[in-house]
């Protein structure tokens, strides 16, 4: 583990999870070489699949006070969405409500590192920040076809009037999890875990044949 | 199938997501050491099996990963009421019996 970086800083301790120099990073689906599939798969379909991989995602816990939590917004750019099953969505930062005490927090994967040392030097009070990004990836389902998709795969209500853009459910999908936000009214971002990604892709490949599914690079 | 209201999630959902985690309102002896073996057996082993409102404990299992209590009857599964860790029920099983 020579090419790990380890910061000390007031006893705590940050560790750049990305590997440097020759070790390239491989996403869950590497694999399926989805680059491919996209060149010469189908261009038309009724389901759109787009693997977001190698992003970097954070796990905090805590039961923010008021001045941990303008301390967060000053470090994420964007205030914590405390309501239930909310979340924020920018081009820097994506935040996702999970729990009462608990956020996901999705930035590029070269970010991660430098968020958490940041949030290390300056975030005061009890909380926790896990780097999760080594145990997930992101799905990106969209199309005319989506929600039908969707429909098959999880027994949460996906009507407009129930899960408008930008609700957040962690649910049960596939007999695997995934945490899902509504990103527009044809389009999902699924968070999943990577040990079931490759199965999860199997899925939505037979959930979608019959709308057509179309890989996006 | 249920639908089960988390009260964290502040939303029905499926059955399917959560857990049941036994009996509510179970006290730990405060001081295990000088409890007696009974007492100490009471808290371990034994639960209550009602016929009729029931206080269990519930998960989000899939969802939230929270726990919370659930005020259930035995015999027609109806959820009677929903509430917090740390707070009472205001169904209880005499409440019914009076009305
Ligand atoms: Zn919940």
């Amino acid at each position: 583990m020579s090419d790990v970086t380890v910061e000390a800083m007031e006893g705590k301790l940050v560790t750049n999870q990305l590997p440097t120099g020759a070790i390239v990073g491989e996403s869950p689906l590497h694999h399926s070489d989805l680059a491919s599939i996209a060149k010469k798969g189908p261009q038309q379909g009724g389901v759109h699949f787009h693997e977001r991989k190698l992003k970097g995602l954070l796990t905090l816990r805590c039961a923010p006070s008021a001045e941990q939590l303008s301390l967060i917004e000053s470090l994420l750019g964007v205030a914590l969405p405390m309501e239930p099953l909310t979340s924020v969505t920018t081009d820097a930062v994506s935040v996702r409500w999970m729990s009462p005490d608990e956020w996901l927090i999705i930035v590029a994967g070269e970010k991660a590192f430098e968020l958490e040392t940041r949030f290390q030097e300056k975030l005061i009070g009890h909380y926790a920040l896990v780097n999760i990004s080594g145990g997930t990836t992101i799905f990106d389902v969209s199309g005319s076809h989506v929600v039908d998709m969707l429909k098959k795969s999880t027994p949460v209500d996906l009507h407009p009037s129930e899960f408008p853009v930008g609700k957040v459910v962690s649910t049960v999908f596939a007999k695997s999890g995934a945490t899902i936000c509504r990103l527009a009214d044809d389009k999902f971002e699924l968070v999943v875990r990577r040990s079931f990604a490759d199965y999860l892709w199997l899925w939505i490949q037979d959930a979608s044949r019959e709308y057509g599914l179309v890989v996006k690079a | 199938m249920f639908h089960i209201y988390c009260p964290h999630c502040c939303e029905y959902r499926e059955e399917e997501e959560f857990h049941a985690a036994g009996q509510s309102h179970i006290a730990r002896p405060l001081d295990p050491d000088a409890c007696t073996d009974k007492e100490w057996g009471e808290f371990m082993y034994f639960r209550a099996n009602p016929r009729g409102i029931h206080h269990e404990l519930w998960v989000h299992a899939a969802g939230c990963r929270k726990y919370f209590n659930i005020t259930r009857d035995t015999q027609t599964y109806e959820i009677k009421e929903v509430y917090k860790v740390g707070e009472k029920p205001t169904v209880v099983a005499n409440a019914i019996q009076s009305k």
